[in-house]
């Protein structure tokens, strides 16, 4: 069994001669060529994803001002900013909403504007220290007059996502898009057989420490996710699911490109942001290959019926991406449409850039310095009595 | 020149009436069918885009009044601004013509104008307000 090193492969894509193609791609060399030949042939396989992304923000930090300030509250074109941090650091979250203009722009636009080298307007306030005796201060600020700008986002990337529709005899306004009634439409939201963890599912490559595609930029995986657990469950005797892993990424904002992250409001939900998102991942041996040539129809998701503000929201059932992409499926003897969120267009974009970058030697593998825990549990928030 | 875009209803006795030839012939305009149902038991319906002189479009429409054909000029239109869009699909869950489409082979958006109801749950439903309303007339 032919096994393979990042460190041989980095070799490879310095010398240019590696060979990288994407997850879409692999499906059907796997076909032809078989597992064996794959795994000896192909080094690196791109992933990607462009998707909604709630878990976003941006710490910054905007440099003093003469007469200092000690930042206690801070907004930036009238969206707060969480400024308890230090003197002029903030953090901005995509979700967070302008209190001037509401659903029409929020933490997201912020972002996307300063990654467009936009003007974006500073205002903060102070209680004053003697230190810091400035108490007030409103100008404008540029990504490249600031001192640091970077994407830290808490949690991206989801594995698996449910797929939603709607029972009740009302239009609902979701995360997962308007929802029509009587089970009008289904929305899903992953890129299936193209999404990374898809194809590296119980996370044997990627880890802390994992360089990625961010957003335009090369960033890095800095933990796991909020709400990762590594879940697995056994459809039927050939297919296995993956869920519940996820990724906390980071990268410099100042380096991005707005055709891979952009604002998005979801119509009475709020506001979030499409990030794009590419893994290469190293074909380290047959095993990998294996799970590298998942396809669509292997990829198992659940239709849930949104329309129980609750937390459990009954399942209606199990499809698989083919399905889904196919534009229409079957539910209580009823074709429903079916439409995606997340942009399949992006994503293979994303793919193949990564793939381009690799192959050009612009791109190293970063083997992981930790791998991310397969022992986590999915808590609820139980509610106790406060006295 | 002008254009303007209109729902035309036929009552039975009118669906055999060759309409939008007279309006190309004697008015001198240019009409693109952008939807048509017509059944000659019952009644028609037409949707077109008209283009000519205000003078001839006038003329025209006075032709239509005499004929017996009721019309209603949409005022507003449905416009896809594509090089915001980033081909997502969300607007395709609500669109209830598939006027808005994902091509299945390379996942791109595409809008059928002529589809379009502007029934205006596109506008909303896309995340990047790429979808916007126009105004004409
Ligand atoms: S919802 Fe908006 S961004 Fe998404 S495909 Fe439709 S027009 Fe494009
Ligand atoms: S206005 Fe209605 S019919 Fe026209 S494209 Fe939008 S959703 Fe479809």
């Amino acid at each position: 069994m032919s096994k393979k090193s990042f460190e041989e492969i980095n070799e490879k894509i310095k010398q240019g001669k590696a060979v990288v193609v994407t997850a879409d791609e692999i499906i059907d060399l796997v076909e032809e060529k078989g597992v064996k030949k794959v795994a000896q042939e192909v080094d690196v396989v791109t992933t990607a994803t462009f998707s909604p992304m709630c878990s976003t923000g941006a710490f910054l930090n905007f440099g003093h001002t003469e007469v200092p300030i000690r930042m206690s509250k801070v907004w930036l074109n009238d969206v707060p900013a969480y400024a308890g941090l230090a003197a002029v650091d903030a953090f901005i979250g995509a979700t967070e909403l302008s209190e001037s203009r509401g659903f029409d722009y929020g933490g997201a636009h912020v972002i996307q504007d300063l990654i467009d080298g936009k003007k974006v307007k500073l205002h903060a306030t102070s209680y004053g220290t003697d230190c810091y005796p400035k108490k007030e201060v409103t100008t404008y600020i540029t990504k490249e007059d600031i001192n640091q700008a970077y994407l830290f986002n808490p949690r991206n990337a989801y594995q698996n996502y449910n797929a939603a529709t709607n029972s009740s005899d009302k239009i609902i306004y979701t995360y997962m898009g308007t929802l029509l009634p009587d089970y009008g439409n289904i929305t899903y939201c992953t890129s299936g057989q193209l999404s990374p963890l898809l194809n590296d599912p119980l996370l044997r490559t990627i880890g802390i420490g994992t360089r990625i595609f961010l957003a335009g930029t090369q960033g890095y995986i800095s933990w796991e996710g909020t709400q990762h657990v590594l879940s697995v469950e056994k459809i039927n005797q050939s297919t296995t699911q993956y869920s519940g892993a996820t990724l906390a990424v980071i990268g410099n904002l100042k380096e991005m490109s707005t055709q891979f992250i952009r604002a998005a409001t979801f119509e009475k939900y709020g506001i979030t942001m499409f990030v794009g998102i590419g893994i290469p991942i190293p074909v380290i041996d047959e095993k990998m290959v294996e799970f590298l040539a998942v396809k669509d129809s292997d990829i198992y998701t659940q239709v849930i019926d949104y329309s129980y503000p609750k937390r459990s929201k009954p399942t209606i059932k199990k499809v698989n991406y083919q399905e889904l992409r196919s534009g229409a499926i079957d539910l209580n003897n009823k074709k429903v449409p079916t439409a995606p969120l997340s942009s399949l267009k992006k994503a293979r974009e994303i793919a193949l850039l990564l793939k381009e970058s690799i192959i050009k030697g612009e791109f190293l593998l970063q083997k992981p310095v930790q791998p991310l825990p397969d022992n986590n549990e999915f808590k609820p928030l139980n509610e106790r009595e406060v006295e | 020149m002008k254009k303007i875009k209109l729902s035309l209803r036929f009552s039975p006795h009118l669906t055999e009436k060759p309409i939008t030839y007279h309006l190309i012939k004697d008015y001198d305009l240019v009409i693109n069918i952008l939807n048509a149902e017509i059944n000659f038991n019952k009644a028609g319906k037409l949707t077109v885009e008209m283009e000519g002189t205000e003078e001839n479009i006038d003329k025209g429409l006075r032709y239509l009044e005499q004929q017996g054909v009721k019309y209603k000029i949409f005022t507003k239109t449905i416009i896809w601004e594509e090089d915001k869009c980033v081909h997502c699909g969300a607007c395709t869950a609500v669109c209830p013509s598939r006027a808005l489409k994902m091509d299945q082979k390379d996942w791109s958006l595409s809008f059928d104008k002529s589809k379009c109801l502007v029934c205006e749950l596109c506008i909303q439903a896309c995340p990047i307000n790429a979808m916007d309303m126009d105004f004409f007339l």
